[in-house]
Parts: C-alpha cells; sequence; structure tokens
C-alpha cells in the first residue's frame, strides 16, 4: 500500500470529507471535522482493510496521516 | 476459551416489550447538526425506546413474558424456571425474578435468579438456563433480559447519550432430546473500566460527590453515577475478541460459517457490527441490524433483533442461528443454536398504566 491509497481508504470512510482534503502533511486531530467518530473510523479502517490494531493512544502519538500511515505499514 | 455443547433444549419462542416513547438523534443537542449527521450514519442510531421515569426493566420483561406465555399457550404452573439477566434490578436485594415469579403467577416451586451480565448476558444465560434444563428434570424454561440503561446516562454526555434504548425481552425455552446449542465465552477483567458506572456498589458507595458533575478532557460532562465509556477501547476489544470467538465456535461445533444461515449480534454500533462483519466476510443480508430503531439495548439487543428482523424467516423453516454478545465486563459469548420455528411475537409497546 502507499499513502495516497490509505488517504483514499479514508476519505471514503469518513464520507463528510471532501476528496482531495487529506494530504500526507495534515495534522488530522487540528481539522474542523475531526471527531471522536473519526477516531473510531480510522481504527476500523486499520483492522479491516490493513489487519493491523492501532489504539486511541497510538492516535495521540501521531500527528499527521503519514506518521499514521507509517504506523500501520509498521504494524502489516 | 470456555467452549461447550448443550443438549435436549430449544428455544420456543421470544418477545420484546419497548417503552412507547420514542426520541431521535435528530434532536440531541449537544451535539452540532454536522456532528450529528456523522454520529447517526457512523453509530446506525437515528432513534432510541426510553422508559418514563419509574418504569423498570421488569415492568418490560413482565410484559414480553405475559404475551409470549399467551401466544404459546403455556400452562404457569408447568413453568420451572425463571432467570432474569439485568445490570438495572428493581432493588439492591431482593433479586428481581424473584418478583417476578409471583408478579407472572408461576409456581413456587419455580426456580428464580438474576444474571448480572450486560452486552454478553443474553448467550450467557441462555447457556446458564439450558444448561439447567438439559437433564430433562425442568421441563420449560423462561429467559428474561433487558435494561432500562437510559437511567444511568448523562445528557451531557456525547459519548454515551445518544447510544442506548431500553427494553425488555422474554424467551420461552422447552425440554427437546433432539435439539442441541454450542457455546463459546470468555471473559477479560482487565478491562473492567472501559464500560462503568464508578459509584453506587460498595467500591464506591453513592455520596454527595457521585451526583457532581464534572467536564474530562474530550468535553465529555458527567457525574459517577451515570455510564461512562471508552469508545475507543470497546472498538479495539471487539475487533479482537469476537470474530475469533465466532470462528472457534464455528470449528467446535464442526459448522462453517457458510453454512449459518443468520449471525445475530449484540447491537454495539453499526461501525462496529460491521467491521465485525467484514472480517468474517459474512453477507449483510445474513446479518441483522435493529440498530436504527431501538439503538444499543444491552442484554436486549439479541432477542429484540430477532424479533424485529428475523420474525418471518424463523417461524416457518428451521434455522442456524449464530448469537453473539460482547461488551461490558469485558464479558463475550457465542452460541449457535439449531432451532426447530421459533414464534416470534411483534415488538409491544409499553404504555404506562396498560400493563
Amino acid at each position: 500500500m502507499n499513502v495516497g491509497d490509505f488517504i483514499e481508504s479514508l476519505e471514503e470512510s469518513f464520507d463528510d470529507i471532501e476528496p482531495g482534503t487529506l494530504k500526507p502533511e495534515t495534522k488530522y486531530r487540528d481539522t474542523d471535522e475531526w471527531s471522536s467518530m473519526h477516531a473510531l473510523i480510522v481504527i476500523a479502517l486499520a483492522d479491516t482493510d490493513y489487519d493491523v490494531t492501532i489504539t486511541g493512544d497510538d492516535l495521540k502519538s501521531c500527528t499527521t496521516i503519514q506518521d499514521l500511515f507509517e504506523l500501520i505499514k509498521s504494524r502489516q | 476459551m470456555a467452549k461447550f455443547k448443550v443438549g435436549n433444549v430449544a428455544i420456543k419462542g421470544i418477545s420484546s416489550c419497548v417503552p412507547s416513547k420514542e426520541l431521535s438523534n435528530h434532536n440531541y443537542e449537544y451535539l452540532t447538526e454536522q456532528e450529528r449527521k456523522m454520529l447517526i450514519k457512523t453509530t446506525g442510531i437515528e432513534k432510541r425506546r426510553v422508559a418514563d421515569d419509574g418504569v423498570t426493566t421488569s415492568d418490560l420483561s413482565y410484559k414480553a413474558a405475559e404475551d409470549l406465555i399467551k401466544s404459546l399457550k403455556w400452562a404457569k404452573e408447568d413453568i420451572d424456571i425463571v432467570v432474569l439477566v439485568t445490570q438495572s434490578q428493581d432493588y439492591f436485594l431482593p433479586a428481581t425474578s424473584i418478583t417476578l415469579q409471583e408478579r407472572l403467577g408461576l409456581s413456587k416451586n419455580c426456580l428464580a435468579f438474576d444474571i448480572s451480565l450486560g452486552c454478553s448476558g443474553y448467550v450467557y444465560a441462555l447457556s446458564v438456563i439450558s444448561s439447567m434444563m438439559s437433564a430433562g428434570y425442568l421441563k420449560k424454561g423462561l429467559l428474561l433480559a433487558g435494561d432500562i440503561s437510559t437511567f444511568s446516562l448523562n445528557y451531557k454526555d456525547k459519548s454515551a447519550y445518544p447510544l442506548f434504548g431500553d427494553a425488555g425481552t422474554a424467551t420461552a425455552l422447552e425440554f427437546n432430546a433432539n435439539q442441541s446449542m454450542a457455546f463459546n465465552a470468555g471473559s477479560d477483567g482487565s478491562g473492567y473500566e472501559a464500560i462503568i458506572i464508578p459509584d453506587g456498589g460498595l467500591r464506591n458507595p453513592l455520596n454527595d460527590e457521585s451526583f457532581k458533575e464534572s467536564e474530562d478532557e474530550n468535553g465529555l460532562i458527567r457525574c459517577n453515577r451515570n455510564l461512562h465509556l471508552k469508545g475507543l477501547d470497546i472498538m479495539n476489544f471487539s475487533l479482537r475478541e469476537v470474530p475469533a470467538n465466532i470462528k472457534e465456535l464455528s470449528e467446535f461445533a464442526d459448522t462453517p460459517i457458510d453454512n449459518m444461515d443468520y449471525f445475530v449480534l449484540h447491537q454495539a454500533n453499526k461501525l462496529i457490527n460491521n467491521s465485525i462483519r467484514k472480517k468474517l466476510k459474512l453477507e449483510e443480508s445474513k446479518f441483522p441490524l435493529s440498530l436504527n430503531t431501538y439503538g444499543n439495548t444491552s442484554s436486549a439487543s439479541i432477542p429484540l433483533t430477532i424479533c424485529a428482523e428475523l420474525k418471518g424467516q424463523i417461524e416457518k423453516v428451521p434455522k442456524k442461528i449464530l448469537m453473539s454478545g460482547f461488551g461490558v465486563g469485558l464479558s463475550w459469548a457465542s452460541a449457535l443454536i439449531n432451532s426447530e420455528t421459533i414464534e416470534s411475537l411483534n415488538i409491544i409497546d409499553y404504555k404506562l398504566g396498560r400493563i
């Protein structure tokens, strides 16, 4: 997988974000839309699509989408 | 994992009773309109039934049981055992199931006790009551399951308030030499704080502080008498334990997942349930959801979903039904039921003063 595919999956899952909005350098927790629902969606996506478990603490330890992508990749 | 089989017991009928008062998450004021849309889409919960003050789990379960007994034309004196699974009992003591023995007009020879479990409770209690009936001495039994979860919610806690609804259910079981069920259950007490009402038991007795609201770092306002949820931990737990538990049960019962007709899971929220479905590669048509109308109804969710979504399918043809409950404890259990036809009543609306 590459970060582009990951972003595409995220935007598709979030559904409330215009495609093309998220970039690798986006600080996801700083976006207006970010909420606990988005955190749940990321955890579900990592598990069902990449078979990787990430926790709430993992989400807090990452800043950008790229960080999140690297974390998931490192656990595959 | 605790895997076991129980023979000689069949589910004969299921009924569910919900309060008539319906609340919509579209009107929930602690979320913006955009957040409400996101919540409803993600959790799948649009509406919930909420009990009026003073209405208890036993009131709803009583109504469900009365209607089911009538529908099955059971003689009340033939009922040998009644088990209630709830975490919102009428009194600190005595056990609520014993008050229901009297209220339902059951025999004094009837065995009655409560089981304190939530989301996993229906499957656990099914394993207990069917094990007790399996030897053939107890011929007819009632399993009552439900909660008034909304009693413990804080309107200002957006992580919990929009998710829960109230319901009471009754399941009729009968000794039947041709039937069997298989179970697989687990527990993980290290996660006891993931879903908890901290105050009110003996560890933290109720005191003035129990009712004092405070705001946490996520902006959630609640007091220690309220339900606290750690949503992300619950998601991790559910995806870790439930698919594995169901796969193990499938092997243990020698029944491939593809050969099962329906997967009736505890209705946690749509994202959790659908993620479990994807991990098990199940067809949507085999995976009923009642979340949109009733929300998360704790131990009532499996029988309520059967009444709401499968009535037409299970009344005429025997089915292989996989049930799985998971949540507070942490606790989880799955059951594979090779049922005969099951009488499933229309969902009963509970109105105050019209029992």
